[in-house]
C-alpha cells in the first residue's frame, strides 16, 4: 500500500476527496483494523490543533488530527477534563480517530461515553462538500443528530475535519480501590452492586487478572475517605497509593495489557453476560485476555493471533454477542452483526459514489 | 376514529397557533398494529403523524391534512425493568414520569425531565430528543436511549443497541433520537436508568437585577462545581408562579436563581460550602435553602409551573427555545427585553441557565389586530440573535412546524440538502410527518387562539 496522502489544509482535503475514487481517513492508526480497507489512506496529521476553547462554556473545538494528548493537557491547565476518558492518549490517538472508532475509557462509567459529549462535527462528505452538523453550544436540538451518528462510523460516511465537545470541571480529588473477588461471578456481583450504590463511582472495571475489581471515586477529599471506608467494609480490598492508581488506570486505558501485535476486539455487553463470556473464551485454545470496563458494559478481548475459521466469531455468535476488531487481521465484525436495509440506504444516500469503504469492509 | 368531534381533539398540539384536521386517527394497541399501519401508509403513500400526548411545543405532532394520526397512547406498557442492569424497556406511549415511578422502589430514576413530564410520552421524548432541567450534567433524552426497536417509514423494522451502555459501529440510536417523527415510529425503547442521588441541596437566591443572577451563574461555573440544575426565573415569571401555586420568593427581586447540588451526602456536604460561599459573594437579596424534600418540591413546583402560570396572565403566548453561549446570557436577556419593548409586547423569561437555554415567553392578545404577527416577528428576531451569538434556534423543543423556516438561519443549503438525503433514506416517499423540520412553500395552517384545553384544565404546562 502506498504512503498516505496528508493534506495540509481543509481546501486541500476537499480536493483530495474530489479526486480520489476510494479513500479512508486515518489518524495515528492506533486502531489499525478499522481503516484496513482497500482504499487510499488520507491522513489528518496536518489538520491538527485546538481551534476554540472557552472554559466558561465547557466546550472546545479541535481539528480531527489533534492528538488527544494535546487536548487533555489544555483542559487540565484550566481544571477541566473529558469525562468519557478517551483511550490510547499516550499511544498518540487523535480526536478524529477516537470519534470514528467510537471509543471511550474506564471513566465513561460516571457521565457517559464519547457519544454523550460530542456536540458538533464538520466533515467532508462523499460529494466532496464541507458540511457542519450539530452546534457549538452544550444544548442543541436543531436538525438530525449527525454528530452522534459519526461516533463509531469508522470513516465510512465522510472525512471528519473538526469536532466540538462538551467538557466538565475536573473533580478535585481521585481515589482508587482494588477490591478482591474470588472469581468472575463474584467480581460481576461487585460490579452490579457498586453500580447501583449511593457512592457514584467514576470508573468500575474488571482488569484482565479477573479476580479483582478496580473502583475509582472522584470528588471533594472530605467525601472520598468515608465513602472508601464504607466500600472496604463491604468487600475486602485496599486503597491504592496515588501513583499506583494512576499506573493501573493508564495500563488499562492504553491497552498495555494486550498481546503485542495480537488481536484486540471490542464487545459491548451487559455485566450479567461476563460470567458466560469469560469461560467460553478460555476454550479457544490460546492465551485470551479480557478487560471488562464501565461496570461491565463492554469487554475488550485480546488474543495472540486469529486462527483459521475465526473461532472467536462463533464463540460470540453462540452467546448472541457481537464485536468489532480494532487490531489484528480478522474480520472487522465478529459474532452476530446485523446489516439492516436502512444501513445500506443511508450509506448510498450519503456516499452515492462509494468513495468510502463499505461498513462491512 | 373519523367523526369530526373525535378528530377535533387531535387537530392541534402544544403549539396551539397551528391546527389541521386529519382524515382519521388510528389508535393501535400493539406494536404489530403500528407496523401494519405504517406499511399500509407506505403502500398507499398516505402521510402519517405519530402522536403521544400532543405536548410538542414546536408543532411536531400537528396532523397533516389528508393524512392520518397514529395515536400511541395505548402502547403504554413498561415491558421490562431490570434494576441490576439499570434499564427499562418501554413502549412509546409510556408517560415520562411513569418510568421514574416504576424505577423508584429500586432507587433508580429516568433523568430527562421536561416540564410536561407528567403527561408527555417517551415516544415523543425520543422523537424530539427532549430535555429538561438537568441537561448540562446528564444530557438530553438521546443520552439515555440504549436501544430501539422501530418501524421505519418504509415499513422496515429495525432493532438497534440493547441493554449495554456501549456500542460498536455507527450510532443508529443516536441518529434516530431527535428525528422529529421523520424516520418512523419507535416501538420499544431501552432506557438507561440512573441511581437516584442520595442527597440534594437546593438553593433559591433572589437578585436585584437579572444581570446579577447571570453573573452568579458564571461564578458557580467558575467555582468548578457541577450542579445538577441551574435555573433562572424573571420578575414576570415570579409574579405568575406566586399567583398560580402560592410560591414564595424574596421580595423586590428582578430574578431568582435556583441551584441544585446532588450526590452522596458526604460530597454534597463538602460542595455546599463552596456553593454557599460563591452565592454569598454574588450580592443576593436573600438566599433560601430547602430544608427538606417538601421545600425542595415547592421550589421545583414553582419553577415547573411557571410557563402555564404566565400563560394565565395573557390570552395568548409564544414560547421560544433558543440557546446562547452561557457567558452571553446577560447580554441576550437585555436584548430580548429591548426587542420586546420595541415590539410593544411583554416577555417573561424562565430558562435553563446552566446550559444557556432561553425560554422567553412572548405575551400577546390574539384578538388585537396584528398582535400575533408582531409576536411572531419578535420570536424570529430572538432566534436570529441566538444564532448570531453562536447558539442554536432550539435547545430542546425541536424545529417541528414552528421553526422550519429558521433552519436555513443555522444551516447552509448544502447542509439542509444533506439532512434531506438522510431523511430520504428513511422515508423516500416523504410520508412520515411531512411538512415539518424543513422549510416548505406551503401556506401555514389555520390559527387558533388561547390556551390549549388541557392547559386551561391545569393538566399541561409548557416549558
Amino acid at each position: 500500500m502506498n504512503a498516505p496522502v496528508s493534506p495540509a489544509s481543509i481546501p486541500e482535503l476537499i480536493e483530495i476527496v474530489r479526486a480520489t475514487p476510494r479513500l479512508i481517513a486515518i489518524g495515528s492508526e492506533t486502531k489499525p483494523r478499522l481503516s484496513a480497507a482497500d482504499a487510499v489512506k488520507v491522513s489528518t496529521a496536518k489538520l491538527s490543533g485546538i481551534t476554540e476553547y472557552d472554559p466558561s462554556e465547557y466546550t472546545f473545538t479541535a481539528l480531527a488530527g489533534t492528538p488527544l494528548r494535546e487536548i487533555t493537557a489544555a483542559l487540565r491547565e484550566r481544571g477541566q477534563y473529558l469525562p468519557f476518558d478517551p483511550p490510547l492518549v499516550e499511544a498518540g490517538a487523535t480526536l478524529g480517530g477516537t470519534v470514528a472508532a467510537g471509543l471511550s475509557g474506564p471513566g465513561r462509567f460516571r457521565f457517559g461515553g464519547l457519544r454523550d459529549f460530542i456536540l458538533g462535527v464538520k466533515f467532508v462528505d462523499g460529494s466532496a462538500k464541507l458540511l457542519r452538523m450539530g452546534g457549538k453550544v452544550v444544548k442543541n436540538a436543531a436538525g438530525f443528530d449527525l454528530p452522534k451518528f459519526f461516533v463509531g462510523s469508522m470513516g465510512r460516511f465522510g472525512v471528519l475535519v473538526e469536532m466540538t465537545f462538551k467538557v466538565f470541571p475536573s473533580p478535585p480529588n481521585s481515589l482508587t480501590l482494588k477490591l478482591e473477588a474470588k472469581g468472575i461471578e463474584a467480581a460481576t456481583r461487585i460490579l452490579i452492586e457498586a453500580a447501583n450504590s449511593r457512592w457514584e463511582p467514576h470508573a468500575l472495571d474488571l482488569p484482565p487478572a479477573g479476580n479483582q475489581v478496580l473502583l475509582n471515586l472522584r470528588g471533594p477529599a472530605a467525601a472520598l475517605e468515608p465513602l472508601a471506608s464504607e466500600i472496604l467494609a463491604r468487600w475486602p480490598g485496599v486503597k491504592l497509593p496515588a501513583a499506583e492508581a494512576e499506573s493501573v488506570w493508564t495500563e488499562l486505558r492504553e491497552f498495555r495489557w494486550t498481546h503485542a501485535s495480537g488481536v484486540l476486539i471490542k464487545v459491548p455487553l451487559a455485566p450479567a453476560e461476563l460470567p458466560r463470556l469469560r469461560p467460553t473464551l478460555g476454550e479457544l485454545g490460546q492465551d485470551v485476555r479480557l478487560h471488562a470496563s464501565s461496570g461491565g458494559s463492554v469487554a475488550y478481548v485480546s488474543m495472540v493471533s486469529e486462527t483459521a475459521g475465526s473461532p472467536i466469531d462463533s464463540c460470540l455468535r453462540n452467546l448472541k454477542l457481537h464485536g468489532l476488531t480494532l487490531r489484528g487481521p480478522g474480520p472487522l465484525w465478529q459474532g452476530c452483526p446485523h446489516q439492516s436495509k436502512i444501513a445500506l440506504a443511508v450509506k448510498n444516500a450519503l456516499d452515492p459514489q462509494n468513495r468510502f469503504p463499505a461498513l462491512d469492509n | 376514529m373519523t367523526r369530526p368531534e373525535q378528530l377535533a381533539t387531535y387537530e392541534s398540539d402544544g403549539l396551539t397557533v397551528f391546527r389541521a384536521r386529519p382524515l382519521a386517527v388510528a389508535v393501535p394497541e400493539t406494536a404489530e398494529e403500528v407496523i401494519a399501519l405504517v406499511r399500509y401508509c407506505h403502500e398507499e403513500r398516505l402521510p402519517f403523524v405519530a402522536r403521544g400526548s400532543g405536548t410538542s411545543l414546536s408543532g411536531g405532532s400537528l396532523p397533516v391534512e389528508g393524512g392520518i394520526v397514529i395515536a400511541l397512547n395505548r402502547l403504554n406498557r413498561i415491558l421490562r425493568l431490570d434494576p441490576e442492569l439499570r434499564i427499562a424497556v418501554v413502549e412509546p406511549g409510556v408517560v415520562n414520569t411513569q418510568v421514574s415511578v416504576a424505577a423508584a422502589p429500586h432507587g433508580l430514576h429516568f433523568a430527562p425531565d421536561p416540564s410536561s413530564q407528567s403527561i408527555c410520552t417517551i415516544g415523543g421524548n425520543v422523537a424530539f430528543n427532549s430535555g429538561g432541567a438537568h441537561c448540562l450534567k446528564y444530557g438530553m433524552t438521546s443520552n439515555h436511549v440504549l436501544g430501539l426497536k422501530a418501524v421505519l417509514a418504509t415499513g422496515e423494522v429495525v432493532e438497534w443497541g440493547g441493554p449495554s451502555r456501549e456500542n460498536v459501529g455507527p450510532d443508529w440510536c443516536g441518529l434516530f433520537a431527535g428525528n422529529e417523527g421523520l424516520f418512523g415510529i419507535a416501538l420499544e425503547i431501552t432506557l438507561q436508568l440512573l441511581p437516584r442521588a442520595e442527597c440534594f441541596h437546593t438553593v433559591l437566591a433572589g437578585y436585584r437585577t437579572l444581570e446579577q443572577a447571570g453573573q452568579a451563574v458564571a461564578a458557580v461555573v467558575a467555582s468548578g462545581l457541577l450542579p445538577g440544575a441551574m435555573e433562572i426565573m424573571d420578575a414576570l415569571a415570579l409574579e405568575a408562579a406566586t399567583a398560580a401555586v402560592h410560591a414564595e420568593y424574596p421580595p423586590n427581586c428582578e430574578a431568582v436563581l435556583i441551584v441544585e447540588l446532588e450526590g452522596p451526602k458526604e460530597a454534597v456536604a463538602a460542595d455546599r460550602e463552596r456553593l454557599d460561599a460563591t452565592l454569598r459573594a454574588s450580592q443576593p437579596v436573600e438566599v433560601l435553602v430547602a430544608r427538606d424534600a417538601e421545600e425542595r418540591a415547592a421550589i421545583w413546583k414553582g419553577r415547573k409551573c411557571a410557563f402555564s402560570a404566565v400563560g394565565r396572565l395573557s390570552p395568548d403566548f409564544i414560547v421560544q427555545d433558543g440557546v446562547v453561549p452561557r457567558q452571553r446570557l446577560g447580554e441576550a436577556l437585555r436584548r430580548v427585553t429591548e426587542m420586546a419593548h420595541e415590539a410593544g409586547l411583554r416577555c417573561a423569561n424562565v430558562f435553563h441557565a446552566g446550559d444557556g437555554n432561553l425560554h422567553p415567553l412572548i405575551l400577546f392578545n390574539g384578538r388585537e389586530a396584528g398582535a400575533l404577527e408582531r409576536a411572531e416577528a419578535l420570536a424570529g428576531r430572538i432566534l436570529r440573535m441566538c444564532v448570531e451569538m453562536g447558539g442554536s434556534i432550539t435547545g430542546e423543543h425541536g424545529i417541528g412546524m414552528e421553526k422550519r423556516d429558521f433552519l436555513p438561519v443555522m444551516f447552509t443549503a448544502d447542509e439542509i440538502a444533506f439532512m434531506k438525503q438522510v431523511r430520504h433514506a428513511f422515508d423516500p416517499l416523504e410520508i412520515a410527518n411531512p411538512g415539518k423540520m424543513f422549510p416548505t412553500a406551503e401556506a401555514p395552517s389555520l390559527r387558533q387562539r388561547g390556551l390549549h384545553p388541557l392547559e386551561k384544565a391545569g393538566v399541561l404546562s409548557r416549558e
